[in-house]
Formats: C-alpha cells, structure tokens, sequence
C-alpha cells in the first residue's frame, strides 16, 4: 500500500460564531485523485486552504508529505502545486513570464515550453495576462501550479464558470497529470467532474463529512429515485396508479424499486395489450445520489 | 545567497510589470518631475534663506526638496499603492503559496522601489545643475547619500505598514494622498519654510517628512562641516522601526473579503 501524501485528523476551525469545519478526518494516498465535494459553504475552501498552508486551524492534526503546512515549510512548498479559486497574476507580464518567474522559485522546475504545451496556451505565450479569456487565465493558473513539478497537486474548483469544451480539456489535463503518479486534491461541487476525475470522495456538508468512498460505491450505496416515463392514455392499475404523475399523455413513475416496478408496469401492459409509447427508463445520476446525500444530512443535523 | 539571487530577480520581474503599466509609470516617474517644473517656473523667483548666512533662488530650493518628495512618492505612495493592487488582485496570496521566502519578496519591492527613487533624485540634481547652478556640493556627498537611503528605507516600511489600513485597492490613492499631502505643504517641501508659524514647526516635527526634508536639503547645502542632520534621522529611523513592526505584525497577504 502506497504511502499518506496527506493525511488529516480530526480538523476543526471556527470563524467567530461559525464553525466552518466541525471535526473531519481523512487520508490521500501517494498517486490518488481525492475528491471534496459539497455545496457552497460547506467548508471546502477553508480545508482545502489549511492543508495549503494559507489558513490556521484551531484543533487537529494535518499532514502533507510529512509536514505539517501550518509551519509554511519551504521543503513542502517546494512539493505543492496550488492552483486557488480565483486568479492572481501580474497582468503585465506575459504568460510564458508568468511561468518562467514562477518556475525560478522551485530547485526542480519542468521546462517553461513543457508546461505551456500542457495546459495548451503555446499560442498565447507571448501574450500579456491583460489579453487572456477567463478560461486561459484559469489554465495560465495551472501551468503556474505544475511549474515546480509537484508531488502533490491542490486544485480548488479548477473548472469554475468553463465552458464545456474547455471543461473537456481541463479533466483531460488532470487525467494526464494522475498518469504521471501526481497525487490530486480536488474540490468541486460537480458531480460530473467527480465521477470522472476521482479514486475517491469525501462528500461534507455544514464541516461534517456525511459520505465517503469510490465514486461507484457511493451509488451503488445509496438508494435513489429511478424515473419511468412512457405515454399513455387510459386507466393504470391500482398498485401503479399510487406512484404515477400523470400529466395529459406523459405518465411518470417514480420508483425505488425499478425492477419490480417494471415488471408490475409492463406485464400488465402486455396482458392488456396496451402500447407504452416511448418507454424510457433513466437510472440515478451522481449528481442525484450526491443532491440525495446532502439533502439528508441537512435534513438531518442542522448545525447548532 | 540563493534568496539573495531570487529577490534580485524579482526586482527584473517587477520593473518590466512596472514599465509596462502606464499609471505606475506616470505618477511614480513624471509626476515628480512635473512638480519640480511648476514649482520652480511658479515660485523660482524669490530668495529664501536656507541656513545661517546661506541664501539661495527659491528655485534652487526646489531641487533637493523635490527629491525628498521624489524618494516618499516613490517609496511610501508607489508601494502602497502596487501592493494594494497585488493584494486585491491575488497576485500576492499566490506568491505567498509558492516557495519563494517573504523577505526576499518584500526586499525586491523595496529594492525597485529605492532604485526608482535614486534614479530620481539624479534627475533632479542633473536639473538643478543645468539650470540652477546647483551642483552637489562633494564634501556632503556621503551625508545626503545616507540621508536619501535612510529616507528611502523609512518611507518603504512605512508604505508597506499602511496597507493594514487600506480596506481594497480602489481605497489605497485615498488613504495614502491622504495622509502624505497635507505633510507635503506643512515640511518644508511643496513650500520653502522660512520662518514657519509655532504650529506648523510642531506638528511637521512630529512626522519623519519634515525630518528627511530637512536632512535632504541641509546636505545639499552645505552648511556646515559633514552635512549631516543625525537628530533629524533618529527621528525618520524611530519612524522606520514603527513601521517595520506594524508591518511585520498586520501585513495581508490575503485581499480583505
């Protein structure tokens, strides 16, 4: 089994009043896309910035490569790639300057040409930061995060506001840098991105964490509405008629038991002969499963 | 020696952002300069009495008072300002995220910052010498040299200290014209202090601007053995140190949300 690239333990830390994060735990091993997800608010960037080393923590213990970030370690430093919410360059300098300031900082720098190639801005390289569309400032931040060519990789909602072509591309990028062996610590509220780009997820929310595991074992754990639509005008049986929204033609049935539920549907349909039209059947996405969790446990516990 | 090399380093990144930026360019470099124009075609004509038995044009005055103001706009106004702009930007939270050291960050501002500052007192005494006659006088020398490099340094970690107080970056012209205006008229720098009236002698005696004008255009004078004001540079130095500690103990690396 591979090594801890980061290891957290019991994390606390209050704004005032708010207790932004209330006691969470995980583990990142070397190599691995580790995922935090959940809604605004729920205390990814405050986690995410701790193990950075840009905010304090009040209670717990953090690790990154073996250093604690709170200490601000320039060995660790030397190790990470950030790549933060929001941009922050020169807008003076042009991008391949950008990367070539930021590269002198680390002992080991990848070659400025290598690291534009990747993040695909060879033909803005010349470009001042003025003269950039969102999304290249978003990837000039990248190349900024793999210039020092790091062991761990901190990606705070790296798709944000990209269109999805660009979206594309950027997963394609990361997917890239996880076949390097980077290890990646990812927040996002996207499922999509998620269920694309993660070994594993931690789903928290009010600064608790409420799920974990592989993307796959987080549906296969949860149960969730499969919906069945098809068209019809008459009279449904009994049993079918409690879970069915009709509406006109269009009849939706929405179901925890799918199979059952189809079977019930359509033996009856085929001992009276009736035609379902369009019969479609659409199984629950991540993005249900992830809205399902996060509603539960607000639902659950409202924070004091 | 390394960090030595990256802060050096990062005075080049910093001077072609600089030279880059219309607005850094004009109120650091020309403004300056347009000052000593106007004040020295407008108010050049009088004598004034610079020290015992020393009269000269007020014109002349101008030259090392104009290079006082020359080394705060381009060390307490320019840092304030441009780092007010890379904190709101986020431009300094990320260096801060990245391995290079604070101080050698910190030092290549001030570095760039001291650098435009000597470039423009050069200018001014290149002025004063071609239309005023008034070469820097050789024995003093050494005296406005450290007068202008204590100046330089004080007025530095001042204007990194008054970033505390500046809310946003849209704020920071406000809150440092502000402060460094009305010191520009009451110490001996936009207008020569003669005889200045009680009030005026004791207020601009409180602030280290009336101290480092003094000391500049003392120097420049010669009025008397080495040239140098040394209470006047305890005061700047004791200033300096305030403000290298409010600095060290409020600085933002972070804008202000």
């Amino acid at each position: 089994m591979a090594a801890n690239a980061v290891e957290v333990e019991d994390l606390r830390k209050s704004y005032g009043p708010v207790e932004a994060v209330r006691g969470i735990s995980f583990n990142v091993s070397e190599g691995e896309v580790f995922a935090l997800l959940g809604p605004n608010g729920a205390g990814k960037t405050t986690t995410v910035e701790i193990m950075e080393g840009f905010r304090s923590r009040d209670a717990g213990r953090v690790s990154v490569l073996g250093f604690d970030p709170a200490s601000g370690n320039r060995r660790l430093k030397e190790q990470m790639g950030i790549v933060l919410q929001t941009t922050g360059v020169d807008p003076y300098l042009t991008v391949a300057e950008t990367v070539d300031m930021f590269r002198g900082y680390y002992p080991k720098p990848l070659s400025r040409d290598d690291v534009i190639k990747q993040v695909g801005l060879e033909d803005k390289a010349g470009s001042r930061v003025t003269r950039l569309s969102g999304g290249q400032r978003r990837r000039l931040d990248v190349a900024i995060a793999l210039a020092g060519d790091p062991r761990v990789l901190f990606l705070d909602e790296p798709t944000t506001g990209f269109d999805p072509g660009a979206k594309r591309n950027a997963w394609d990028v990361i997917k890239g840098l996880a076949g390097l062996g980077k290890t990646i610590f990812l927040t996002s509220h996207s499922m999509d991105e998620v269920q694309f780009l993660a070994d594993r997820v931690v789903i928290i929310t009010a600064g608790k964490i409420v799920a974990e595991g592989t993307p796959e074992s987080l549906m296969a754990g949860q149960e969730a509405d499969t919906l069945i639509r098809f068209g019809f005008k008459g009279t449904l049986p009994e049993a079918l008629r409690a879970v069915a929204h009709v509406d006109g033609d269009a009849v939706e049935l929405v179901t925890r038991d799918p199979t059952r539920t189809l079977y019930e549907l359509t033996s009856w349909a085929v001992q009276n002969g009736v035609q379902l039209e369009g019969l479609q059947v659409t199984r629950p996405s991540l993005e249900d499963v992830y809205l399902e969790i996060t509603k539960e446990a607000e639902a659950v516990g409202t924070p004091a | 020696m390394r960090d030595l090399g990256l802060a050096f380093r990062q005075v080049w990144y910093i001077n072609k952002a600089f030279v880059r930026n219309p607005a850094a360019l004009f109120f650091t470099l020309i403004f300056p300069i347009m000052f000593l124009v106007i004040f020295t075609v407008i108010f050049g004509n009088g004598h004034l009495q610079v020290a015992p038995g020393k009269t000269v044009r007020v014109a002349t005055f101008y030259v090392p008072a104009i290079a006082a103001f020359s080394v705060v706009n381009a060390c307490y106004t320019n840092i304030a300002i441009s780092l007010s702009a890379s904190r709101d930007l986020g431009a300094l939270k990320r260096i801060h995220g990245s391995p290079l050291p604070v101080w050698s960050y910190m030092f290549a501002r001030i570095l760039h910052a001291v650098a435009m500052a000597i470039v423009l007192v050069i200018i001014c005494a290149v002025f004063g010498a071609l239309f005023y006659g008034a070469t820097l006088p050789t024995s003093t020398l050494p005296a406005f040299v450290l007068t202008l490099v204590v100046g330089a340094a004080v007025f530095s970690a001042l204007g990194v200290a008054v970033t505390a107080v500046i809310p946003n970056a849209d704020a920071a012209p406000a809150v440092v014209n502000g402060t460094i205006l009305p010191l520009l008229f009451i110490s001996n720098v936009f207008i020569p202090l003669e005889n200045p009236s009680g009030w005026i002698d004791v207020v601009g005696k409180i602030f280290p601007l009336r101290h480092f004008a003094d000391a500049m255009i003392g120097s420049f004078f010669q009025l008397s053995g080495s040239g140098l004001h040394a209470n006047d540079l305890y005061v700047m130095l004791a200033w300096g140190v305030g403000g290298l500690l409010v600095a060290l103990r409020t600085f933002r690396w972070e804008p202000r949300t």
